[in-house]
């Protein structure tokens, strides 16, 4: 099943991304993942956190946010782990949207943040396929 | 200035632009009974206008009587489009030109074959100042079209007998060719266009000065003693400053000698005054406010105590080149939000009816107009929220382009439209600052 990520809009002003990551850590809240998508004028920052929920409602006071559903999935963490599994994504013509690392590892796996045009249909391929997808349970808590 | 010689330079009308005080001010007394009887006579709008103040043609005795007269305004010619403000029967006119309309309806005017001798003498009073000759070329790179620009150089240069090159703007490689291969003596065209031309020459590895050209009238928009220090060393020739509007006559109205002290108003033709934007009240020589002007003689539409909205002031002493016309300042800035960018005329107002237009987006904008290099950019902000924010760069960036789309439909020119954060731009409320004008005019 798909995990919940935080998305928060960051002009390139100094101090805007360490604002919104002090607003987390106030609350306790645990970044996982994070990955930052940037043009010249603003970024998109992206994130799995302990409670998306809470994050977004905090966050929200002052900065546009939104959560959306990704897949987290395991792979081999050695060469061609990860390009197994885009390869039957792409075998499958299904478009990844962005892709990003966990910040952890867990055991001799490598952790990913996938979001694809087909999350659903991603999300059975990797699964039929022996890729093991992280439960939401698991990185909220 | 290497190709610049005093000599060239000269008085294309000494009996009119050189008279003393005393008969310039009968001259304009007389013109002034006459047009504002025959716009009473002629123009409706004109006559309940001045019956509503109580006042008739026959109160105006003196100059200064003049300030019994209401003003008038853009929204008062919009209020007469197209044509309720000719005073002229139609079978008179031959002419018609238009500002762009951009602002909802247009400023129509229509000229007679008197006006059209009117500006072509005022315009050629501009060019004589830039030392135009009967034998010289003059490449006008204005605007041609229902805009004024293009067709007031060209009528000035042909009054003086000098042979006038249409190029129009914006077609800059053949704009090269022909300054290259046909060479012109004279350029006319606005400021940020000879610039951009400059530019143009050196990136093709080409000296601007290599181009011989003597000398350059630039206007149609403001600015500043920097830009015409850039143009001077770039080009190697004298730039002066050429004022009109359309609603007037087009350029031509005032026009800047070699002294380079103030454009040299055609003062037998366009009475100024200058007054308060806020009270209305006439100020004191010298002090600066919106600069309004009276036709005296034109035919076609008449405009009494016009508001231009143009801050400048006025010097009335004589002039060092022997002109005993008034010289106004440079234009300084606007008593309205009008701003007017690449030449356009853009009002905030019409940027914000978009926005306001389009439910996804918070009412909070902002209007940033700059020149980073030579030519004219707004960039238009409007804030990303809970409504509107899309985790995707690509929605992101669609979002930006529909922006941007339908503001050019409103304008008529190109925005670069930029994403804020919410709540970080100034709200409708109070005095928000929404408009920045970066450039520097003063």
């Amino acid at each position: 099943m798909a995990i919940k990520q935080l998305s928060v809009f960051l002009e390139n002003k100094k101090g805007r991304l360490w604002k919104s990551l002090n607003t987390l850590k106030s609350e306790n809240i645990d970044i996982r993942a994070l990955s930052i998508a940037d043009t010249s004028e603003f970024g998109i920052l992206r994130m799995i956190v302990s409670d998306p929920e809470k994050a977004k409602s905090l966050l929200e006071k002052e900065f546009a946010v939104s959560l959306a559903e990704v897949l987290a999935i395991e792979v081999e963490d050695q060469p061609g782990g990860l390009e197994a599994a885009l390869a039957l994504l792409n075998d499958n013509d299904v478009n990844v949207e962005y892709i990003y690392a966990f910040v952890e590892k867990k055991t001799s796996k490598a952790l990913v943040v996938l979001r694809t045009e087909d999350n659903d249909l991603s999300l059975k391929l990797l699964k039929e396929n022996g890729f093991s997808v992280v439960e939401d349970e698991a990185y909220t808590i | 200035m290497t190709k610049f010689k005093e000599e060239d330079v000269y008085i294309f009308n000494p009996e009119r632009e050189c008279m003393s005080r005393e008969d310039l001010k009968e001259l304009q007394l007389r013109r002034l009974k006459k047009v504002v009887k025959y716009a009473y006579d002629n123009v409706p709008f004109y006559h309940n206008l001045y019956d509503e103040a109580g006042v008739k043609p026959g109160d105006i005795k003196t100059l200064e009587d003049i300030q019994l007269l209401p003003f008038i305004t853009k929204d008062d010619l919009r209020k007469t489009y197209p044509f309720d403000l000719q005073a002229a029967p139609k079978e008179d006119w031959v002419e018609v030109h238009s500002t762009s309309g951009t602002t909802g309806i247009p400023t129509v005017a229509a000229y007679t074959k008197k006006d059209i001798g009117i500006w072509g003498e005022c315009t050629a009073r501009g060019l004589a100042s830039v030392g135009v000759h009967k034998k010289d070329i003059v490449n006008v790179a204005y605007g041609f079209g229902l805009f004024t620009g293009g067709h007031g150089a060209q009528y000035g240069a042909q009054k003086i007998g000098a042979l006038a090159v249409p190029m129009s703007s914006g077609n800059t490689q053949k704009q090269m060719n022909f300054l290259k291969d046909f060479p012109a003596d004279f350029l006319c065209c606005t400021p940020s266009y000879a610039l951009y031309l400059a530019e143009s020459f050196e990136k093709a590895g080409m000296d601007p000065k290599a181009i011989p050209l003597k000398g350059g009238l630039y206007g149609a928009e403001m600015w500043t003693e920097e830009i015409r220090q850039k143009l001077e060393n770039k080009f190697g020739i004298s730039a002066q400053n050429i004022y009109g509007l359309t609603e007037v006559i087009g350029p031509g109205v005032s026009t800047e000698c070699h002294i380079k002290e103030g454009m040299h108003i055609a003062e037998d033709h366009f009475y100024p005054e200058i007054i308060d934007p806020k009270t209305l009240e006439v100020l004191p020589e010298g002090t600066e406010g919106e600069i309004v002007f009276t036709t005296l003689t034109k035919t076609g539409m008449p405009v009494i105590r016009y508001r231009t909205k143009d801050i400048t002031s006025i010097n009335y002493e004589k002039c060092k080149c022997g002109r005993t016309t008034a010289r106004m300042s440079r234009i300084t800035g606007r008593s309205d939000d009008m701003l007017k960018v690449k030449g356009v005329i853009v009002f905030p107002k019409q940027i914000e009816e978009v926005i306001m237009s389009m439910d996804e987006l918070s009412p909070a904008y902002q209007i940033i107009v700059s020149r980073p290099g030579t030519l004219d950019e707004i960039e238009v902000q409007v804030e990303i929220d809970q409504a509107n924010f899309s985790d995707s760069l690509i929605n992101l960036g669609e979002f930006k382009k529909t922006i941007a789309k339908k503001i050019k439909e409103a304008i008529g020119i190109g925005v670069k439209v930029t994403l804020a954060e919410p709540f970080s731009l100034p709200r409708s409320e109070g005095k928000a600052v929404r408009v920045i004008d970066q450039r520097d005019f003063s």
